[in-house]
C-alpha cells in the first residue's frame, strides 16, 4: 500500500527542492499545497483572537487561541500527573503485599485497581472505543441488510419508506427510548459493559446505520445489467453471485456509506455522552459546562479543537482502508 | 440438415403500460454445426432481442428455442454471450476473467493445473496472452474484447453468440478482431452468431445473413448465403465482383427494402 506519497501532496516536492531538481515549479507546488492552507489556518486564528477579545461572559471572556493551547498543557499536564499517581498507588500495593506475604506466607494478595478520575486522555479513549463499537455493530447489520435490499426491488420499495422516516431522526430524540430499554434489558450483578457505555453505543449504532444501508443498497441496484448477464450466463450460485460479482461492483458505494456513517457516529456520540454520562468527550464538555469555572470555557474549547480533529483522522482513516480495500482507487480521492 | 439450432416461431411481447409491445414475431431459423450467422437490421429491429432469447436472458412468449435437441429456458455457459461493452469484471485481471467462467464450468472435470492451462491456452488464442494480468481498465478496448471473447470460448460453448463485439471500437482495430474471430473459427469449427450493423463484417465473416425487418413485429426478412472462399482475405475481396454482390443485396435490402422510416 503506498499511502504516503500519494496522500502527502507537497511531500515530492519537498524531497525534489532538497535534491535541487526544478526548484522553481516545486516550490510553487509546496507553496500551493502546504503554504496556502497554512495561510488560511492562521488568518482563521488571527481571527478568532479578535473576536475572543470582544466577547464577554459571566465566565469572563471568550478564550483566544493562546488561553485554548494554555488549556491544552494543563489537560495534559493533569493527565501525566494522574498517570503518576496510579503508578505510586500501585507500586504501594505491591510493597504491602510483599510485607504481608512475608509475614504471612497463606495471605493472598490482591491488587485493587486505582479510582482516580479519568483523565482527558482516558475520555478521548473511551469516546473512541465507544464510537468505533457502536459503528462497527452499526456496518455488521448494514452491510448485509443494504445487499439483501438492493438485490430485490421489492424489498427496496418495502423498506424504503422505514429507512427514510428512521434516517433523520436525531440522537437526542433516541436516547431516552434506547435508556429505558437498555436499563430495562441489560440486567446484570457483574455487568460487562457500563450501562452508558451500553446506551451511547446503541445509539450511535441506530444513529449511523442507515447512510450505509441506503448507500449499499442503491450501489447494489445500480451494478451494470452486463456484469448481472455475465453471472447468469455462468449460472453462478446466489452466494457466489454476492461474493464474487454483487460484493466487488458495490464497494465503492458501500464505502462512500462507511464514511458518511463513520462522520455521523462522531457527531452523535458527543450528544449521546452528554446525557447518558458515558466517561468520554460529551461527559468532558457537559461537566466542564456544568463546572462554570474560569477555565471551563478554554477547556470545551480544546473539546471542540479535539473532537474536530479526531472526526477528521477517522474520515481519513477510512479512506486509507478504502483505498486499500477497493479495486476502484478512482473513487477513493477525497 | 440435422440442425444444432433451431429457433421456431420465436415470437416475444414486452409489456408496457398501453398494453404488450410485440417486438418480435414467427422468427424461423436453422443453424447446423459449425455455420457463422450474422444477423443484420436497422438499431431497435430486435436482433439483440434474438440473440438474448437464445442466450436465455429473455423467455419468448410464443414458439421457442431447441438446442441440441434440448429446449432453451434459461441462460448457459453452453450458449456463451460476448457482450458489446466487453463486460469483464473491472476488478479482476483478464486471466481472473476467464477463471471466473473456466472454475465454474470445468468445476470436478479439470485440475487445477489442467484448468490454468486452459486458461492460458484460450488468452493466447486471442492473442492475449502477454497482458493476462492486466486488469480491464489497463487494456485498450480490442484488447478487452479480446478477453471477452476468450473468456466466452473458454467456456466451450456450443454456441457462441457476439452482440456487435465490435461495434464500440475503431475501424482498424476492429478489422484486426475480425481477422482473429475467422482464424478462430476455422480452428475450433464454432458455430457462430453475431448481431452487426456493419455490412462488410457482415458479409466477410459469415456463412449466411439474416436480415431483419424493422420493428415492431420484427421478423426475418431475407436470409443471404455468402458462398465465398475461406480463408476470406479483406484485401483480395474488396476487388470481387461476387463479395461485391453480396454487399450490394445487403445495401439494397437496409436502405430500399427496409427503408429506416425516422419517426422522431
Amino acid at each position: 500500500m503506498n499511502i504516503s506519497l500519494s496522500n502527502v501532496a507537497w511531500l515530492e516536492p519537498v524531497v525534489n527542492v532538497a535534491k535541487g531538481k526544478n526548484v522553481g515549479t516545486n516550490l510553487q507546488i509546496i507553496f500551493k499545497s502546504l503554504g496556502i492552507p497554512l495561510v488560511g489556518i492562521l488568518v482563521f486564528l488571527v481571527l478568532w483572537s479578535i473576536a475572543a477579545d470582544r466577547i464577554d461572559t459571566s465566565l469572563g471572556k471568550f478564550p483566544g487561541p493562546g488561553e485554548v493551547a494554555t488549556q491544552a498543557k494543563g489537560l495534559i499536564k493533569e493527565h501525566n500527573a494522574e498517570r503518576i499517581k496510579a503508578v505510586a498507588f500501585y507500586e504501594r500495593q505491591e510493597i504491602r503485599n510483599a510485607e504481608r506475604s512475608a509475614a504471612d506466607p497463606t495471605y493472598e494478595a490482591t491488587i485493587r485497581p486505582y479510582t482516580g478520575k479519568p483523565t482527558y486522555i482516558d475520555q478521548i479513549f473511551t469516546s473512541l472505543i465507544t464510537v468505533m463499537s457502536g459503528f462497527i455493530l452499526a456496518s455488521i447489520i448494514a452491510i448485509p441488510l443494504g445487499i439483501v435490499i438492493g438485490l430485490s426491488e421489492n424489498l427496496y420499495s418495502a423498506f424504503n419508506p422505514i429507512i427514510q422516516v428512521f434516517k433523520p431522526v436525531s440522537p437526542l430524540a433516541w436516547l431516552p427510548i434506547v435508556t429505558m430499554v437498555v436499563s430495562a434489558v441489560y440486567v446484570s450483578d457483574d455487568p460487562m459493559f457500563p450501562k452508558s457505555f451500553i446506551t451511547s453505543m446503541i445509539t450511535v449504532m441506530l444513529c449511523c446505520l442507515w447512510p450505509t444501508v441506503i448507500n449499499t443498497a442503491v450501489g447494489v441496484a445500480s451494478i451494470s445489467r452486463d456484469l448481472i448477464n455475465v453471472s447468469d450466463v455462468l449460472r453462478l450460485s446466489y452466494f457466489t453471485h454476492i461474493r464474487k460479482i454483487v460484493i466487488p461492483a458495490s464497494i465503492p458505494m458501500v464505502f462512500t456509506g462507511l464514511r458518511l456513517s463513520l462522520s455521523i457516529a462522531w457527531m452523535v456520540l458527543i450528544a449521546a455522552e452528554m446525557l447518558a454520562q458515558n466517561p468520554g468527550l460529551g461527559k468532558f464538555v457537559w461537566d466542564e459546562f456544568q463546572n462554570g469555572s474560569s477555565d471551563s470555557m478554554g477547556r470545551i474549547m480544546v473539546a471542540i479543537v479535539t473532537i474536530g480533529l479526531i472526526g477528521f483522522a477517522l474520515d481519513r482513516l477510512m479512506l486509507m482502508l478504502q483505498r486499500y480495500v477497493s479495486w476502484d482507487k478512482s473513487s477513493a480521492t477525497r | 440438415m440435422n440442425p444444432l439450432l433451431e429457433l421456431s416461431d420465436v415470437g416475444i411481447d414486452f409489456p408496457t403500460p398501453n398494453g404488450p409491445f410485440c417486438a418480435l414475431q414467427g422468427v424461423n431459423l436453422k443453424i447446423a454445426k459449425g455455420e457463422f450467422i450474422s444477423l443484420i437490421g436497422h438499431s431497435g429491429c430486435g436482433k439483440s432481442t434474438v440473440l438474448n432469447i437464445v442466450a436465455g436472458l429473455y423467455k419468448a412468449t410464443n414458439g421457442g428455442v431447441v438446442l441440441a435437441g434440448k429446449e432453451v429456458n434459461e441462460p448457459g455457459p453452453e450458449r456463451a454471450v460476448v457482450f458489446q461493452n466487453h463486460s469483464l469484471l473491472p476488478w479482476l485481471t483478464a486471466y481472473q476473467n476467464v477463471e471466473l467462467a473456466v472454475q465454474k464450468v470445468f468445476k470436478g472435470k479439470k485440475s487445477k493445473a489442467e484448468m490454468k492451462a486452459w486458461i492460458e491456452h484460450n488468452l493466447n488464442l486471442v492473442h492475449m496472452g502477454h497482458a493476462m494480468h492486466k486488469r480491464p481498465d489497463e487494456i485498450s478496448g480490442g484488447m478487452k474484447q479480446r478477453v471477452g471473447i476468450a473468456r466466452a470460448l473458454s467456456m466451450e460453448p456450443s454456441v457462441l453468440l457476439l452482440d456487435e463485439p465490435f461495434g464500440a471500437l475503431d475501424a482498424l482495430t476492429r478489422a484486426h478482431l475480425q481477422d482473429s474471430l475467422m482464424e478462430i473459427q476455422k480452428d475450433l469449427d464454432s458455430t457462430v452468431i453475431m448481431i452487426t450493423h456493419d455490412v462488410d463484417e457482415a458479409v466477410l465473416l459469415s456463412d449466411r445473413i439474416v436480415m431483419m425487418t424493422n420493428g415492431p413485429s420484427a421478423t426475418v426478412g431475407e436470409i443471404l448465403h455468402v458462398e465465398l472462399e475461406r480463408p476470406r482475405n479483406r484485401i483480395q475481396l474488396a476487388d470481387d465482383p461476387t463479395y461485391n454482390k453480396y454487399r450490394q443485396q445487403v445495401l439494397s435490402f437496409l436502405y430500399e427494402k427496409q427503408r429506416k422510416v425516422e419517426t422522431a
